[in-house]
């Protein structure tokens, strides 16, 4: 690969750069945590609670810790000599670093063994055993509003939102956030609605999957310490362990090379505390690296329960919504009481609705922790939102696209919070949809057992705010670029963005720029990369730094009397007398927002809108139930594509994942809470053979106007519109509607049966 | 109970010291250094492990490493230089995190060694043992069958 520095006046925005890491990727020499090893290391193996709910009374690791190659076995108790207060989370401080009074999921991380040979230490947990005084336990979601088995006897808000702060020390309930929106009258709009629709969805629990599971690996001495971890959010992870350990963040380091895949799952702390806690107790490196099977233990995608009323003049025009959700956050909040709000405000649907009113209940269960995954709940309303609108629209006779545009939000218009609409290209998306899908022209409807039929469906997700990303450009004395940011390159290709946009301001090739690896040492401050936040905000700052670092170059050039377009190594040449010195540009982005009332209500709820649609072409077996997808479509707004074939990629790739969660994906628990299908061979992921064979994937032609170079996120928006579309397919195909995820077989068969 | 064992890896003759429960990938990774065969479902359902054995590819963290005594084992970084598979999928973007990449570039090529123009359902079965999270699955078919070009017409 060239990696010479290569003045350019060609556009770097909108090219499709291949991959910068492509041949490190390719060759199989890409730095992942998983190849780690430092001299003297330890690996962890976790032992687990087998029930649900109970108190811990005894737990006995004398067998384990007499095995021969055992270094240590340590306990919640243990872990207290290093922290006191070993609870993290980022919206509360709920889950401890291993149990401590109570285990609170089957599955929670009780016991650690340390060995040098992780098979020791994997044998060794097989040895511990541990008594529990069992409690009752609650599993289902609306269950948890009114159940008498309380997951959490007090809730402990973190304090760094204050909105949350007001559920500080509350006893006796499951509800981590209950978040209202009122807008008019919804009630009132209902009863005078000539016709009135109320319909319940549910969602199932499902998990990332990421093919590189989670690995996290500490290294300290007495006043400091590093962490290499596969994680989304590195300078999170910093501010946490400082906040548990009590050490000024310079201390502590946070280094993360590439993702194999995040999804979500990479968040905040999920290793990172334990094995930094680890290392401090044994002064020696510590990795633990989780197997597939325990990824399941350790973060999935909220199960839903959504009852969703509407009120419809005759002529067809929504008049107002009453939304009910109630997330599955299992045992430990995690983000899920952001979840809860940050998409729970757009509930009604990318509609034009005068009386809104929306509830959205973030709930603590007894199963294992729920976070964000692809979408950050937006998979879970759309399935609801756009299920219950094509049933509306077919029950009262109405074309499905005809009614989705006589309702869609208009540019201007205001959202349920108030907030007008800008830059989000719904109009357009559905459009573009219908056209890619000849919504016009009849298909062919089949015969016998082989039924067809087609849907739509569209969302739209707004951005999480408030967030900040900084980032710095350093320009070399031989003219070449290297970026500095935080911002995790998981396999979205952030990397080769934020490239293309530092070579565009720059006017170099974005193939010869070097974007340094998350570092916390090294690279500035950024959020987290999720919730598709990071072409936005990370390419905002990466833009502002390179415009810096571009300013400081053009003083330069008057400073020595150089001529504007003098090369940059005469620059520093003239200036230093040798090859010497570099330029060092900072970018601080943050957007403005305006947090809600109590009413929910904002008149800047969102930096922008992602807009996602996909329609979708069936085949329906009615003897066997069997679903195929025929035809697959998505359409989005991304505003500009930084990289049209990185764009194209993330909406299919988003597109298939959803296609696993709507189609088959499911966690499986017993009554005990026990999940019965923790592994690839009984958890099905979307293979070859599941992806339909005709996919196309657009990116309508639009531009995010506050966004670096027109962009913004498109890693979650082929995502939204999957499930509804294949539920609005199905009953257009064999005239059942199927009303929870996945869409097995067996549900299709049920549901025929039933008719 | 450890033994030494020899192979060849990669071209080269071997020996390293196994334990009869290690399998090819724990070998590779703690006495060779070699980091493309990856452990993750383990079970040996996703590809992410596969090595190749006199030429047959196979799930190396299932595969005890006792067993490639006398054998030749062939791992992605077989090839100093790209191939034209690695070509292909650089050029196609067949993926995204790089992690299962390894896994189908060596399947790859072995479905090119048996059908040097395979048609896209051909490929959809040869590879279907192998799993992309991210679900690259329409770009690495382009990229198969670009490969098999390049290989039909080398330069």
């Amino acid at each position: 690969m060239k990696r010479a520095t290569q003045a350019t006046e060609t556009p770097q925005v909108g090219r499709s750069v291949p991959r910068l890491e492509s041949w490190l990727k390719v060759t199989g020499k890409a730095e992942y945590v998983h190849n780690l090893r430092l001299p003297g290391m330890l690996y962890g193996k976790i032992f687990r609670s087998n029930i649900a709910h109970g108190r811990i009374k005894r737990i006995d690791v004398s067998a384990a810790q007499a095995l021969a190659g055992v270094y240590r076995v340590v306990t919640g108790q243990d872990i207290r000599k290093i922290v006191p207060e070993p609870y993290y989370g980022p919206a509360f401080h709920d889950q401890p670093i291993l149990a401590l009074d109570k285990v609170r999921y089957v599955g929670e991380p009780v016991a650690v063994v340390l060995a040098s040979d992780p098979h020791v230490a994997e044998e060794a947990v097989h040895l511990i055993s541990a008594e529990y005084e069992e409690l009752p336990a609650v599993y289902d979601e609306v269950e948890a509003m009114t159940s008498k088995a309380i997951v959490h006897d007090a809730l402990k808000p973190a304090g760094t939102f204050p909105d949350l702060k007001y559920l500080k020390g509350k006893t006796n309930t499951n509800i981590a956030l209950d978040f209202r929106l009122r807008r008019g009258d919804a009630g009132k709009a209902l009863k005078g609605a000539e016709r009135v629709f109320e319909h319940r969805f549910r969602t199932q629990q499902v998990m990332h999957t990421p093919l590189e599971p989670l690995v996290s690996v500490a290294e300290s001495t007495e006043r400091s310490l590093t962490i290499h971890t596969a994680s989304q959010s590195p300078s999170f992870v910093r501010i946490e362990i400082a906040r548990l350990l009590g050490w000024p963040e310079n201390r502590i380091r946070v280094r993360v090379p590439f993702l194999g895949g995040g999804f979500g799952a990479k968040l905040y702390i999920k290793l990172e505390a334990l094995v930094a806690v680890l290392s401090l107790l044994t002064k020696k490196p510590v990795k633990v690296s989780l197997t597939m099977e325990e990824q399941f233990f350790t973060i999935t995608k909220h199960a839903s329960t959504f009852r969703i009323r509407s009120g419809v003049t005759k002529g067809g025009r929504l008049v107002a919504r009453d939304c009910e959700v109630w997330w599955n956050g299992g045992a430990y909040a995690d983000i899920g009481p952001r979840v809860t709000q940050k998409s729970g405000f757009t509930a009604p649907g990318p509609y034009d609705v005068q009386d809104v009113s929306i509830d959205s209940y973030a709930l603590y269960t007894n199963l294992p922790p729920a976070g964000a995954l692809r979408g950050f709940g937006i998979p879970q309303l759309v399935w609801a939102y756009e299920s219950h609108t094509d049933m509306i629209a077919r029950e009262m006779g109405i074309d499905p696209i005809e009614f989705r545009r006589k309702n869609l939000l208009r540019e201007g218009r205001p959202q349920a919070t108030g907030t007008l609409m800008k830059d989000a290209a719904l109009e357009k998306v559905l459009e573009r949809l219908s056209v890619l899908m000849s919504w016009e022209k009849p298909i062919e409807r089949g015969s016998g057992s082989i039924r067809r039929g087609r849907g739509i469906a569209i969302g739209f997700k707004a951005c999480i705010a408030n967030t900040t990303s900084l980032a710095a450009v350093n320009i070399n004395a031989d003219g070449s670029v290297t970026v500095y940011t935080s911002c995790v390159d998981m396999g979205q290709g952030s990397d080769t963005a934020m490239a293309q946009i530092a070579a565009e301001v720059l006017q170099v090739a974005a193939e010869s720029v070097t974007v340094v690896h998350s570092d916390t040492d090294v690279t500035p401050f950024d959020m987290a990369t999720l919730g598709s936040r990071s072409l936005f905000h990370s390419g905002n700052a990466v833009k502002l730094a390179a415009e810096d670092a571009l300013q400081k170059i053009v003083q330069l050039k008057k400073e020595l009397s150089l001529p504007a377009d003098a090369a940059i190594a005469d620059v520093f040449r003239k200036k230093y007398g040798m090859r010497a010195g570099s330029v060092t540009g900072t970018g601080s982005f943050i957007p403005p927002y305006t947090p809600p009332d109590e009413n929910g209500q904002t008149d800047n709820a969102t930096p922008f809108w992602m807009v996602g649609a996909s329609g979708v072409e069936v085949e329906v077996d009615t003897e066997t139930g069997r679903v195929k997808v025929t035809r697959l479509v998505n359409v989005a707004d991304v505003g500009t594509p930084i990289n049209p074939r990185v764009v194209e990629t993330q909406l299919s790739g988003g597109a298939i994942m959803q296609l696993g969660f709507s189609l088959f994906e499911k966690m499986l628990f017993d009554e005990g809470g026990q999940l019965r299908n923790a592994s690839l061979a009984e958890y099905k992921i979307p293979g070859f053979l599941d992806v339909p064979e005709n996919i196309i994937n657009e990116a309508v032609v639009a531009e995010q106007r506050n966004g670096p170079f027109g962009g913004k996120g498109v890693g979650e928006t082929a995502t939204f519109g999957v499930s509804p579309a294949i539920a609005n397919a199905i009953h257009d195909a064999v005239g059942v509607r199927l009303t929870e995820l996945p869409m097995t077989p067996e549900a299709v068969f049920m549901a025929l049966q039933k008719k | 109970m450890r033994r030494t064992i020899q192979f060849r890896l990669n071209g080269e003759a071997v020996e390293a010291q196994v334990a009869p429960h290690e399998t090819l990938v724990e070998v590779l990774q703690e006495s060779f250094g070699l980091y493309g065969a990856r452990e993750s479902c383990g079970q040996g359902l996703c590809g992410c492990c596969t090595l190749l054995v006199d030429g047959t590819a196979v799930s190396g963290c299932l595969y005890l490493a006792t067993l490639v005594e006398g054998r030749e084992v062939a791992s992605i970084e077989e090839n100093p230089e790209p191939d034209a598979v690695q070509e292909a999928f650089v050029e196609r973007s067949a993926f995204q995190c790089g992690f299962c990449t390894p896994g189908f570039v060596l399947m790859t090529r072995q479905l090119l060694d048996e059908h040097p123009d395979p048609d896209d359902d051909t490929i959809r079965h040869y590879l279907a043992g192998n799993l992309c999270r991210c679900a690259a699955y329409p770009e690495i078919i382009e990229a198969v069958k670009l490969a098999a070009r390049k290989r039909r017409n080398p330069g």
